[in-house]
């Protein structure tokens, strides 16, 4: 029976638990619904214009978390210590726990030292697994990561039972609670930030070193291990005043998200540490304001929406690294090889049977791969440019189809007699090799070949067997 | 607290269970370098939850398993797309995608229509419910839990037995394992549905932190005990088991032997404080690890710790024998032992090398007039010297020959490679310089006594 009695006492603080996670998850909108009635467009003009106190301070200690977060977090992209920052926020849980369970309350200040502490514990933890043989870089952030939180969910599980009902508060530190944020808190994170960005403006060239080419830097002098420290140290701090706002889960996303983001928009680090400042910014003003119009919208968990947002729009629009401008860029060379491999085979056509010769269509489509679509889209393509003349049934190469024709033949057998002679390769199997090669030769490096290969006319002959060729 | 076996024998067989399929994939993704994988598995799963919550509006098993399963193994592929077409390193773009699912699915159980007043916290996805489980099983009957974990840990065992060889290959070496063709893609895709699979059902019960341990800790564990593969997975196994059953006995037992009683006002008497059962496994598995890492016999620090300081006695000492061989050669046959510690420097590493020089017999100390311990070579000590000295001379007309070194720079080198020259290397280099009887500074090499050789 007492173990009856006891049970009840285990289930009912759970109980207790889900309404503080509910609480933890809570939201600015939610507590003005019902209360006041406004209209969205009030709500979001409000929400815009700042007026409510809860709402700016909120809105502006996100928004300044988020820049910090994203400035100091392109370094710990660049150096990849990126999962590092989730050990990291994952360790700090025993160390607030541990300070609430040494204070007997909850002080906010000095469970921001203990977390920063068991942070910095966990670290060096990771750091020194590593070294340890056998022990990889991921399991070892997946060590402390899972010993660490289990240890704080340890000392949470005693706490909960010393019946102080302070412990869904502490719970705030797992899941964030950006809508309970103080204006003390703002100002936290403000000064904080406000030191990041220092530090991350005046140790720009150091940390710009240590990112790209350490042993450079252990060469030059520069005091590595130092520059380290005081870049893990930033990291550290930002984590930890992050924890109030977004929660040790998510608080990882604002320093990988943003700065990955930023990657795809430039090579130059100046530029990327901007951009993932104002991504991570844009996020967190984005995120609370969102969550402070609609109702029952978790603020860290929108702001981590929002950067994920940002990320899908430029890994897909990027201009240069995006994935869409891959596509665009594939999808152009692959017709611009099916064009070039049209005008070949009817400048072979015409190499032996003389200028101008009519082509039966179905002959030529023989004579590649081409599918019955992509054939009829390529010789749509050759005639709307005026390369070639075609009635559906037979087909000649116009003047202009027959300059660019000559050209892409040449290119081809230039780089076959190239690999005949240079490297080595049998005649018979050269063929498929300029096949791919002929396409992206520059003007200058055919140049180069003609000179290498003392190769005067204007079409080289075919090296193959009379009758083997394409 | 009282240990009741129809309460508690259901949660360590639970524990246990969780910790052993956990462990028995873990072994791959550890040496696969995918640790990360189960982590932003078990986060990302949430959305998957509770989609299917809100999709089948029940908290059935089936479709909640279901449904996190498609996001577990979207996890991993949108991990890989991020990687190769986004060109982001492996460990961010787990970051990226597991921290926007999980933030997706926080907004979701807020959003959901009826799902605030459902239990589908976000504290049981990081806790679990053994508690539950045991009360389940409370007068006689099986809990659903308990066959979940059992099925899971069958189809564990079938998967790990059937692709054995395959698992194995495309763990150590992935490109072979194309080239013998078995599709490391599609394997590394199973692996990842197991992954998704063994999560799931064990976080129902034991939560995504115990998950995220078992699927690490144990294998590296025992990846720090043994070098063969079956090895290893029996010993993750051994690992996981014992973390789950100390984890329970500590989680119920461990505060009250601290002394840490509750003070919750519905009890009438005060009753000792219990942990919650999942994290006190979660650092049983962590305190293992950390044993496993100093006592280790072959990668512990402790064992390289001894190997490292008894190299370095045995440096120092040869480099004393040398400095006293020296010493007779100059005609001086008794040294003052401080000066010869100052002379090798390191000094508590000298006292214990001489203090093992003299228990082996190779040197001998006795009082000078001036009252000062002198030292000198013994007939065995000596014949040691000449090996080290040896090696020392001959190394250098070695690198006088072939390296083209100066003469002042021949010494520093030769101090060091004194130590690992063997008497068939000597001979070697006795054979390969001009003459093998003097070094490059005129002074004689001694002779290889082979057959008065003691290498105790």
């Amino acid at each position: 029976m007492l173990r009856i009695l006891h049970m009840r006492r285990v289930l009912f603080p759970a109980v207790v638990l889900f309404i503080g996670a509910g609480e933890a998850l809570g939201d600015v909108g939610g507590a003005m619904d019902g209360i006041l009635e406004i209209t969205t467009w009030g709500k979001i003009w409000r929400a815009l214009t700042l007026v409510d106190h809860t709402t700016r301070v909120v809105v502006i200690g996100t928004t300044v978390l988020g820049a910090a977060a994203g400035v100091v977090g392109t370094f710990a992209y660049l150096r990849k210590r990126a999962m590092l920052g989730d050990a990291l926020s994952h360790a700090t849980l025993p160390g607030i726990a541990l300070a609430f369970v040494i204070l007997g309350e909850k002080r906010l200040g000095w469970m921001t030292v203990g977390a920063a502490v068991t942070g910095v514990l966990g670290v060096l933890a990771v750091l020194g697994l590593r070294r340890v043989p056998r022990v990889k870089e991921d399991a070892a952030i997946g060590i402390v990561l899972s010993v660490f939180f289990g240890a704080g969910l340890v000392l949470m599980s005693l706490i909960q039972q010393m019946g102080s009902g302070e412990e869904a508060g502490l719970r705030s530190f797992i899941y964030g609670k950006a809508a309970a944020m103080l204006t003390n808190d703002a100002w936290l994170i403000g000064v904080s930030a406000g030191v990041v960005l220092v530090c991350c403006v005046l140790l720009f060239k150091e940390f710009r070193l240590i990112c790209f080419d350490q042993s450079y830097a252990s060469s030059q002098g520069w005091p590595v291990g130092l520059i380290d420290l005081l870049m893990m140290g930033l990291v550290v701090l930002t984590t930890v005043v992050g924890l109030q706002a977004v929660g040790m889960i998510l608080v990882v996303a604002l320093l990988i998200v943003p700065a990955a983001a930023a990657r795809f928009w430039t090579d130059r680090l100046g530029r990327m540490t901007v951009a993932a400042g104002v991504f991570g910014a844009l996020s967190g003003w984005l995120g609370s304001t969102i969550s402070a119009v609609l109702p029952r919208m978790p603020t860290g968990a929108v702001i981590v929406l929002c950067t994920g947002v940002l990320f899908l729009m430029s890994m897909i629009l990027s201009p240069h690294r995006g994935v869409l401008a891959g596509l665009i860029r594939r999808m152009r060379l692959a017709r611009r090889v099916a064009d070039q491999h049209l005008l070949r085979a009817l400048a072979e056509i015409e190499e032996s049977r003389g200028e101008g010769t009519r082509v039966e269509e179905s002959e030529l489509w023989k004579m590649r791969s081409w599918s019955a679509a992509g054939f009829s889209r390529v010789m749509g393509r050759g005639q709307r440019r005026g390369w070639i003349d075609g009635d559906g049934r037979q087909c000649r190469l116009t003047a202009t189809g027959r300059t660019l024709a000559k050209r892409v033949l040449t290119n081809h057998r230039l780089w076959e007699l190239y690999l005949i002679r240079y490297a080595d390769i049998a005649p018979s199997h050269v063929d498929r090799d300029a096949d791919e090669i002929e396409h992206i030769l520059s003007e200058g490096l055919v140049q180069e070949l003609r000179q290498a290969l003392a190769e005067e006319t204007t079409i080289p002959p075919s090296p193959h067997v009379a009758g083997v060729g394409i | 607290m009282v240990w009741e076996w129809s309460i508690d024998g259901w949660i360590l067989l639970a524990g246990v269970l969780s910790a052993c399929s956990c462990a028995l994939v873990g072994n791959f993704l550890v040496l696969r370098k995918l640790s990360l994988m189960g982590d932003a598995i078990s986060h990302a799963v949430l959305p998957g939850l509770v989609i299917a919550f809100i999709v089948t509006n029940s908290r059935a098993s089936l479709p909640m398993f279901v449904g996190a399963v498609i996001v577990g193994v979207l996890t991993a592929f949108l991990t890989q797309v991020i990687t190769r077409h986004g060109k982001v390193e492996h460990g961010a773009a787990m970051g990226v995608v597991f921290s926007i699912l999980f933030a997706f699915g926080l907004v979701l159980i807020r959003r959901a229509p009826g799902a605030d007043h459902v239990d589908l916290d976000p504290e049981c996805v990081l806790l679990g419910n053994m508690m539950q489980i045991g009360m389940a099983g409370f007068g006689g009957m099986f809990p659903t839990a308990i066959t979940n974990l059992l099925i899971v840990m069958a189809a564990n065992i079938l998967f790990v037995g059937l692709f054995y060889k395959e698992l194995r290959i495309c763990a150590f070496d992935p490109e072979l394992a194309t080239s013998l063709g078995i599709p490391a893609s599609v394997m590394h895709y199973a692996l990842m549905v197991m992954v998704a699979i063994t999560t799931i059902a064990s976080f129902e019960a034991v939560g995504s932190i115990l998950v995220i341990a078992m699927l690490i800790v144990p294998a590296v564990t025992a990846h720090l005990l043994a070098d063969r593969l079956g090895a290893m997975i029996f010993l993750s196994l051994i690992a996981a088991a014992v973390s789950a059953v100390m984890g329970h006995v500590l989680a119920m037992f461990g505060p009250g032997w601290l002394g840490m009683k509750t003070t919750v006002a519905s009890l009438a008497e005060t009753s000792p404080m219990t942990a919650e059962t999942s994290a006190m496994m979660a650092v049983v598995a962590g305190a293992l690890l950390l044993a496993a890492v100093l006592f280790s016999p072959e990668h512990g620090l402790l064992g390289r710790a001894y190997h490292r300081f008894a190299l370095a006695t045995r440096i120092v000492g040869q480099d004393v024998l040398g400095w006293l061989y020296r010493g007779q050669e100059a005609g001086k046959h008794v040294m003052m032992r401080t000066e010869v510690i100052r002379v090798i420097g390191r000094s508590w590493q000298s006292r214990w090398a001489l203090r093992r020089l003299q228990h082996q017999g190779l040197l001998d100390v006795e009082t000078h007039e001036s009252g000062e311990a002198g030292l000198r070579l013994t007939q065995r000590g000596r014949i040691q010297a000449e090996r080290v000295v040896g090696s020392h001379r001959l190394w250098e007309s070695y690198m006088s020959e072939h390296f083209d070194l100066a003469d002042d720079h021949l010494h520093e080198p030769a101090n060091r490679m004194e130590h690992f020259i063997t008497p068939e290397l000597q001979d070697e280099l006795r054979r390969d310089v001009p003459d093998a009887t003097r070094d490059p500074h005129g002074k004689p090499v001694p002779p290889l006594n082979d057959s008065l050789l003691d290498d105790s």
